[in-house]
């Protein structure tokens, strides 16, 4: 098991298979994307209080979740960074950070577009959408952080306690909406209960969420295989791939 | 595993229980501010301070709006099922806004117990459903028990 833990570190390999990943990682993302948000927007059915405003879920819950996870995706990266020492958990944190402060971005932009005319405001300081504008912050940081430190080494340690420490936002952003009182809503999606919502909304919604994800995949595979050229331009193979590519 | 790595994980679960314990004092600590409105009971019990700018949330009580016929005073009554404040408020309600939905308002507490609000904003739940399935389930709701006329005295009172 071990063995394939430190394969998985190894950048010529990620390479390889990141190339073989990606066609379908993109192709079978936009497809569902394409259907999920589609048949939500034009097909499900209106809500019996919002009308057609409430369809803004079938992109703000897909980019909140995600923005939530991949921060996830990046704290289990950074303790590989200081347990393993592996590089390649770096250049994942180093190049999804930018993503994930796109994704946040867009989760609070989309629910201040939904919150006009819903609640009556654009922007509230509770307790959910605070800790959600921290997490852009944490973002920012990281990117900031990794920007500034320009030894690979110290940069990729730095990076990882941040990102460690940040963590704790997560859980906090999760049950913000039940530990205090909020203006936003609880969840509608919980593991234990069915959804509070018809299938013909929550499946379209489940479908850009996992399409979402597949792009997020895809999007990752290519933006680390930037950072090894760029880190591994010295070593042979990448000098052999960019010969064998390149004329 | 390596004695190193295992030395290295021991100090990063250190780190993080202790940026956890940290986070989970200071926000325990913090809650009365982090708590984003007062709900009636709190407000019943005193523990809102008065002619402090606040906000008291709840439910608008079924059949306690009143409308001033003659401006954009409107009166209306939060309820969280336990106890209820009246609240008083000039202005433009958001759509949602209706008896039976969850508010948010802002505003002061009078001397008197009621609620002098200048922004009311409206809370939306987590449920989500199709106009369709909203009727049925009211006519349902009307068949078993229907009180007609306490709501139209009550606006006649006005």
């Amino acid at each position: 098991m071990w063995q394939i833990f430190h394969k998985l570190g190894s950048p010529k390999w990620f390479f390889g298979i990141a190339s073989t990943l990606m066609p379908w990682l993109l192709w079978v993302g936009l497809a569902l994307m394409v259907a999920g948000i589609g048949w939500g927007l034009a097909f499900a059915p209106q809500d019996y209080l919002q009308g057609n405003s409430y369809r803004i879920i079938f992109i703000h819950v897909p980019s909140a979740f995600l923005a939530q996870s991949v921060y996830m995706m990046m704290a289990v990266a950074g303790l590989v960074t200081l347990v393993w020492r592996m590089k390649l958990a770096d250049v994942f944190v180093k190049a999804v950070a930018p993503v994930g402060a796109v994704l946040t971005f867009l989760a609070l932009f989309t629910g201040a577009v939904w919150g006009k005319p819903t609640w009556g405001t654009w922007w509230i300081w509770d307790a959910r959408l605070t800790s959600m504008l921290i997490l852009l912050f944490l973002y920012f940081g990281v990117i900031a952080l990794g920007a500034a430190i320009s030894d690979e080494k110290s940069s990729a340690r730095a990076v990882a306690v941040l990102v460690l420490v940040g963590v704790v936002n997560i859980p906090i952003i999760k049950y913000s909406v039940e530990w205090w009182n909020t203006l936003h809503q609880p969840a509608t999606f919980k593991l234990t209960e069915k959804p509070s919502m018809p299938a013909e909304m929550w499946v379209p919604l489940l479908l850009s969420v996992l399409g979402l994800y597949l792009i997020f995949g895809w999007l990752t595979c290519l933006r680390m295989q930037t950072e090894i050229l760029v880190r591994e331009g010295r070593t042979r193979w990448v000098k052999e791939l960019v010969q064998a590519g390149g004329n | 595993m390596h004695p190193i790595r295992k030395k290295r994980l021991t100090i990063v679960l250190f780190l993080l229980a202790g940026v956890s314990v940290a986070v989970a004092l200071t926000t325990y600590a913090l809650r009365q501010n982090i708590n984003l409105f007062y709900d009636p009971s709190q407000i019943a019990q005193g523990e809102a301070p008065v002619d402090v700018r606040i906000r008291a949330g709840g439910m608008v009580e079924e059949g306690s709006v009143l409308r001033d016929p003659e401006s954009l005073k409107v009166e209306f009554k939060v309820t969280d099922f336990t106890s209820s404040v009246l609240v008083e408020y000039t202005g433009i309600l958001p759509d949602l806004f209706a008896e039976g939905q969850g508010v948010v308002a802002m505003g002061r507490m009078d001397g008197n117990g009621r609620f002098v609000a200048d922004q009311v904003l409206a809370k939306h739940d987590e449920n989500y459903m199709p106009p369709e399935v909203n009727e049925a389930l009211e006519k349902a709701a009307g068949k078993r028990a229907s009180m007609p006329g306490v709501q139209d005295e009550a606006a006649a009172s006005y």
